[in-house]
C-alpha cells in the first residue's frame, strides 16, 4: 500500500493532503505476543508425570485368624534392597542355623535383571512359542487382543518365581521404585513386599562387614 | 536517457506473517497450557519405564520430600461444585475440635497445593499470605507417628467424602525406605491396596530393551 501511495505522488503533480499510512505499527503487539508466548512456553508442563501402579496384597490383620498363604520354597526368590543401591538376593528360605550365602548384584541391565530373566525363562519360552504359533497361523488371534493374551499368559504363569522383596533400613525410595520397575520389565507376575527378618538383616550386616552384636546373632 | 531510479524501499518490514505465526503459537500454548502446580518442597521423582499418565481428577497425593517430611494433597473432585476439600477440612477440624470459618474453608478450597502442617497449625497456615510464610510453618510435615497419626485421618476422611479417590505417592528418590514403608502401612491400614507411584519416564532403559 505504501508503495502505491508513493507512485501516486509521483504521477500526479498535485499536492494532495497526506493520507495516513495504512500500516499500523505492530511492534508493541509483537512485543507483547513474544512475551506471552515465552511465558506460556515456559510454564506449560509438556509431559504429564507418569505413574506406576502397584497393587499390594491385602494386609492380614492380627485379630483375623488367617494363615498367610504358603508358597513353594523352590520358586521363592528373595531380594533384599541394600544401602547404596546394592541388591542382595538368595533363593529359597533363610535357615537361622546356617544362613544361605547372599549374592550381591546391582540395578544394571546385567545385574538383577539378568538373574530375574534366567529365573523367568520358562515363561519367556512360553510367550515365545505362543508368538511363533501366531505368526505361523497355528493360533488365530486378532491383532489387538494379542497383547492382552500375552498378559494373560504372564498372570496365569505357575512356573515363574515368586519374588519376595525386602528392604534394608538404609535403602532409599529410589531402590523401591527401581525394583518394581525391574519386575514389570522382566514380567514377573508374582511379587510382594515383606518385612525384612532379623536373619536377613544379619546376613546383610555380615556382607556389609558390620559385625552383629553377639546377642542379636542368637 | 532517464536515470534508472531504484524504488525507495519502505523502512517498514512487513510483520504480518510473523504476527500470524505468533498468534497461532500463542493460541496453541494457551489452549494446551496446564500450569504446573506449585510445590511446597522440591521433589525429585525416581525413574521408571511406566507410561501410564497421571489421572486428572479424584486423586489424593502423599508427597514425601527428601528430608522425610510428609505432605498431603487432595483435589476437589471432577467438578468444583462438589467442594470436597472444604468438607474434608471440616471433618478434620471436627475431630480435633477446631472450628474453621467459612472464609478459611474457602481459602483451603482454592489453594490446591500440597500442605505439610499439623492440623493445629492449619489456621495459621491458611492465614499466611506468601509462599515463604507458608513454608516457614511446614518444618515438620504432617505427623505420621502412631501417637497422633494425622495422615491416616486425612486419608480416612478423603476416602469417606470422595469414595472414588485414588492414591498417588510422590516421593523423592532419596527418601529413606522406612518412611515409605510407614506411609504404605498407613494406607494399607485404611484398606488402600492400590497405589500409583509418580515417576519420570526413563528413556535410556527402553532403549536398552530394544537393543537386547
Amino acid at each position: 500500500m505504501a508503495e502505491i501511495i508513493q507512485e501516486e505522488k509521483q504521477k500526479g503533480g498535485k499536492k494532495k493532503p497526506k493520507k495516513g499510512s495504512a500500516h499500523i505499527d505492530m511492534t508493541p503487539m509483537v512485543d507483547l505476543m513474544c512475551l506471552l508466548l515465552t511465558f506460556f512456553m515456559l510454564t506449560t508442563a509438556f509431559s504429564k508425570p507418569k505413574v506406576m501402579e502397584i497393587v499390594l496384597p491385602e494386609k492380614i490383620r492380627k485379630d483375623e485368624k488367617v494363615e498367610p498363604p504358603k508358597i513353594a520354597e523352590s520358586r521363592t526368590l528373595n531380594i533384599i534392597l541394600g544401602p547404596e543401591d546394592k541388591v542382595y538376593w538368595y533363593p529359597g528360605k533363610a535357615d537361622p542355623a546356617s544362613p544361605p550365602p547372599l549374592q550381591e548384584t546391582d540395578f544394571s541391565a546385567t545385574g538383577i535383571r539378568q538373574i530375574l530373566l534366567d529365573r523367568n525363562r520358562a515363561l519367556f519360552k512360553k510367550i515365545d512359542d505362543f508368538e511363533k504359533k501366531v505368526v505361523s497361523g497355528e493360533i488365530e488371534i486378532r491383532q489387538d487382543s494379542l497383547a492382552s493374551a500375552i498378559k494373560l499368559l504372564k498372570t496365569d504363569d505357575d512356573t515363574g518365581p515368586i519374588v519376595l522383596i525386602k528392604a534394608y533400613k538404609t535403602s532409599k525410595y529410589k531402590n523401591f521404585v527401581d525394583i518394581i520397575d525391574e519386575m514389570s520389565i522382566v514380567g514377573i507376575a508374582r511379587y510382594t513386599f515383606t518385612d525384612i527378618s532379623w536373619i536377613e538383616e544379619g546376613m546383610v550386616n555380615t556382607s556389609l562387614g558390620i559385625a552383629p552384636p553377639p546377642a542379636a546373632a542368637k | 536517457m532517464p536515470k534508472i531510479k531504484l524504488p525507495k524501499k519502505s523502512p517498514h518490514i512487513d510483520m504480518t506473517p510473523m504476527v500470524d505465526l505468533f498468534t497461532l503459537l500463542l493460541t496453541f500454548f494457551i489452549l494446551t497450557a496446564t500450569t504446573r502446580p506449585q510445590e511446597p518442597a522440591p521433589v525429585d521423582t525416581p525413574f521408571s519405564v511406566s507410561e501410564k499418565v497421571v489421572m486428572d481428577a479424584n486423586i489424593m497425593t502423599v508427597m514425601l520430600a527428601s528430608d522425610n517430611r510428609v505432605f498431603f494433597n487432595v483435589d476437589n473432585g471432577p467438578d468444583t461444585i462438589l467442594h470436597f476439600r472444604p468438607k474434608i477440612l471440616a471433618e478434620m477440624g471436627k475431630r480435633y475440635n477446631i472450628e474453621f470459618t467459612p472464609e478459611e474453608l474457602r481459602k483451603f478450597e482454592k489453594g490446591n497445593m500440597a500442605f505439610g502442617v499439623p492440623i493445629q497449625q492449619m489456621k495459621a497456615y491458611l492465614a499466611a499470605g506468601s509462599m515463604k510464610d507458608k513454608e516457614a510453618l511446614e518444618t515438620k510435615g504432617i505427623p505420621i507417628d502412631s501417637a497422633d497419626n494425622q495422615l491416616a485421618l486425612w486419608i480416612l476422611f478423603s476416602r469417606q467424602i470422595n469414595p472414588a479417590v485414588q492414591t498417588l505417592i510422590k516421593g523423592d528418590s532419596n527418601v529413606d525406605y522406612p518412611i515409605v514403608k510407614e506411609v504404605l502401612d498407613i494406607l494399607q491400614d485404611k484398606n488402600v491396596n492400590r497405589f500409583n507411584l509418580i515417576t519420570n519416564l526413563e528413556a535410556v532403559k527402553v532403549e536398552q530393551e530394544i537393543t537386547e
